[in-house]
């Protein structure tokens, strides 16, 4: 089958008339391409959504307090409550599978007063209450200083760490800001930490303008005795936050007394099941590029195989002559299909070539000319360039197929009768 | 060498059938130069065919050198064709795109001889037909004589039991011709079985028995004293 002489005799026959070889390849190719810059063009957009989520932890759900809705226990329905440290606790407690719970207090938020103060300087910022884990499910970078920790939650620390953003706004260019003291509602705290967040959303801005103080240390300086605003629920990797929030909203009603069938009277936001929507949008038009592309290689398929038909026609007596001369007919029909997957093959690697060419120059001007919201690094993986050339050799199979057979069918006398 | 008995052949034609060979009895020993004679349509080229085993005979029996011929599928006809016949056509039939040497090679390809021991035995029998410096030629190259000695080296390339020629000499004028049935008187004298199928008298005088054909049996057939083609070239 590997032989030297099959070979030479592909490419004798291949390259015995060049034009018409190529115009068939470019069907192939055409075909491979197009598949190759569809799926790159659906990986740009996917990577440019999921960079849109920053570097939040997806498997993350956001829960708040918003009044029940039914009455329970001679409680009123329209009550309003908020959840409490113990609430925190009972979830640690009785829903396994939780990386993170995250108890979080807000100050300030959109459009707030001016609320810190340095010197004559003022600002508007969201100030937050937090434990330590919420770096992890929200990452920052710390640019200089620390983070909140376990020993500031401990002993209440009136310490904060606060985003570039802020430090732009309240600071000289060039200040030092760790160790100096800002005023929140008229509570002074100490610098210990900046942080700048990645996000290419359109709020890149905004979050960099937020100031983290200990959880313990905001209770009380800002009378919130052990009431917690929402949290922030992480799960483990191999369980899903989608399937235990369920779960949660129990231990919480149980906890707060609320009727178990009052879905209202808590609200969250799972970042996880959006997530895996938005995935399934990619995994669909995955799927469409799939078909699209293959669609378009089929004709070009079609074409190799008409070609290989006309081939077959010129080279009838020739196949005859060969036959005559004991050629055995498996050899014959080996010899068309190895030509049309020789073809298929070579003419689709140049596509593959090419496509990936394309990828390049599309990379190297979005590189240049700044990024495109929703559109980065447009690329196929090895895995797709493996299963398109699976796609090519099944392909010039099926192409080869029919003219393989049409070869062998017509009788070698006949053949040797054709002019 | 060759048996045939009671040999019939007919074509459908439509609704109609063309019996062509009605019942041939004929047999042919090793070392015989035989001419098949006959007028267009007497069956002499169907006759060579089934003996080619490129078509199958309806009736009667064919034996190859004790083999019976019968039942062949493809593959299998292909496998006798390389092992027990050479051909040789009216139009040459050479690949027009493989060189004289990779003509003649062709058979031992088929029969899977390596790529070296090929281009040797292709050689030496282009130098049998004193065609050795034209290996590298195609056969658009080639004169028509020429053509028709790299046909004749490439069907005695595999060393056949027999030589099947179809009208050899049809597509060539006298002089050539008598060079290649010169050819063929010496192919035969070193003791190759040969067939030829001719309509030319001269030709068929050349050979050492003559049949012929009319109307789909044999009429004649009878053992000649041979003209050697040497005292014309």
């Amino acid at each position: 089958m590997f032989n030297k002489d099959r070979w030479k005799e592909i490419v004798e026959v291949l390259t015995s008339n060049w034009f018409r070889t190529v115009l068939t390849a470019f069907g192939v190719f055409w075909g491979i391409l197009i598949l190759i810059v569809l799926l790159a063009a659906g990986k740009g957009l996917e990577n440019g959504i999921r960079s849109n989520f920053g570097d939040i932890a997806t498997n993350t759900m956001f829960m708040w307090t918003q009044g029940t809705s039914m009455a329970y226990k001679g409680l009123p329905k329209g009550r309003r409550f908020t959840f409490k440290l113990e609430d925190v606790a009972a979830i640690r407690q009785k829903v396994p599978d939780l990386r993170f719970v995250s108890p979080r207090n807000q100050l300030g938020g959109f459009n707030g007063a001016n609320n810190v103060v340095r010197g004559i300087k003022t600002g508007a910022f969201n100030v937050y209450g937090d434990y330590p884990d919420i770096i992890n499910q929200d990452p920052m970078g710390i640019t200089s200083g620390r983070f909140i920790n376990q020993l500031d939650i401990e002993g209440k620390r009136k310490v904060a760490v606060i985003g570039e953003g802020v430090r732009a706004s309240l600071y000289d260019v060039g200040e030092e800001a760790i160790g100096t003291y800002i005023k929140i509602q008229g509570v002074n705290f100490m610098v210990v930490g900046t942080y700048k967040k990645n996000s290419n959303d359109g709020n890149a801005e905004e979050v960099q303008k937020e100031i983290f103080i200990p959880f313990t240390s905001f209770s009380q300086a800002f009378n919130q005795g052990n009431n917690v605003g929402w949290m922030a629920i992480t799960a483990n990797d191999n369980s899903s936050i989608t399937q235990l929030k369920e779960q949660i909203f129990t231990v919480v009603r149980e906890n707060q007394k609320i009727h178990p069938q009052d879905l209202r009277a808590v609200g969250h936001f799972d970042l996880y099941e959006e997530f895996n929507r938005v995935l399934g949008l990619f995994k669909a038009m995955r799927w469409i590029a799939y078909f699209v592309g293959i669609l378009v290689l089929l004709s070009g398929v079609i074409g190799v195989s008409n070609i290989m038909l006309i081939v077959v026609k010129e080279r009838t007596k020739e196949i005859g002559i060969r036959r005559a001369l004991g050629e055995d007919p498996w050899s014959i029909k080996l010899q068309i299909i190895m030509e049309s997957i020789f073809l298929t093959i070579i003419s689709g690697m140049a596509g593959i070539s090419f496509g990936a060419l394309v990828i390049y120059l599309i990379n190297y001007f979005l590189a240049s000319n700044g990024p495109i919201e929703m559109f980065v690094n447009p690329s196929v993986g090895l895995g797709v360039v493996l299963v398109a050339l699976i796609i090519l050799v099944v392909s010039g199979l099926l192409a080869g197929f029919i003219p393989a057979q049409s070869a062998i069918k017509i009788k070698p006398i006949e053949a040797l009768r054709t002019e | 060498m060759i048996v045939i008995k009671d040999l019939h052949k007919s074509y459908k034609m439509g609704s109609n059938s063309l019996h062509v060979l009605k019942g041939i009895n004929f047999s042919v020993e090793e070392g015989e130069l035989v001419a098949i004679m006959g007028s267009s349509g007497s069956g002499k080229s169907t006759l060579l065919n089934i003996l080619g085993m490129l078509d199958v005979l309806d009736e009667g029996s064919y034996t190859l050198d004790g083999v019976p011929i019968k039942n062949l599928n493809e593959t299998k006809a292909a496998q006798y064709r390389n092992k027990f016949l050479g051909f040789v056509f009216q139009s040459f039939n050479l690949i027009n795109y493989k060189s004289a040497m990779e003509n003649v090679a062709l058979p031992l390809y088929y029969q899977k001889v390596g790529r070296k021991e090929r281009q040797e035995k292709a050689l030496k029998y282009l130098e049998q037909v004193g065609l050795r410096e034209w290996a590298d030629h195609l056969p658009s190259e080639l004169s028509g004589g020429q053509k028709q000695r790299v046909a004749i080296a490439r069907a005695m390339a595999a060393e056949p039991k027999v030589l099947l020629a179809d009208e050899p000499t049809g597509a060539l004028d006298s002089t050539t011709s008598y060079e290649v049935m010169d050819l063929i008187q010496k192919i035969n004298d070193a003791g190759n079985t040969i067939l030829i199928v001719t309509h030319e008298p001269d030709i068929a005088d050349m050979c050492k028995r003559i049949v012929h054909l009319k109307d789909g049996v044999i009429v004649e057939d009878k053992k000649i004293t041979q003209v050697r083609a040497s005292q014309y070239v």
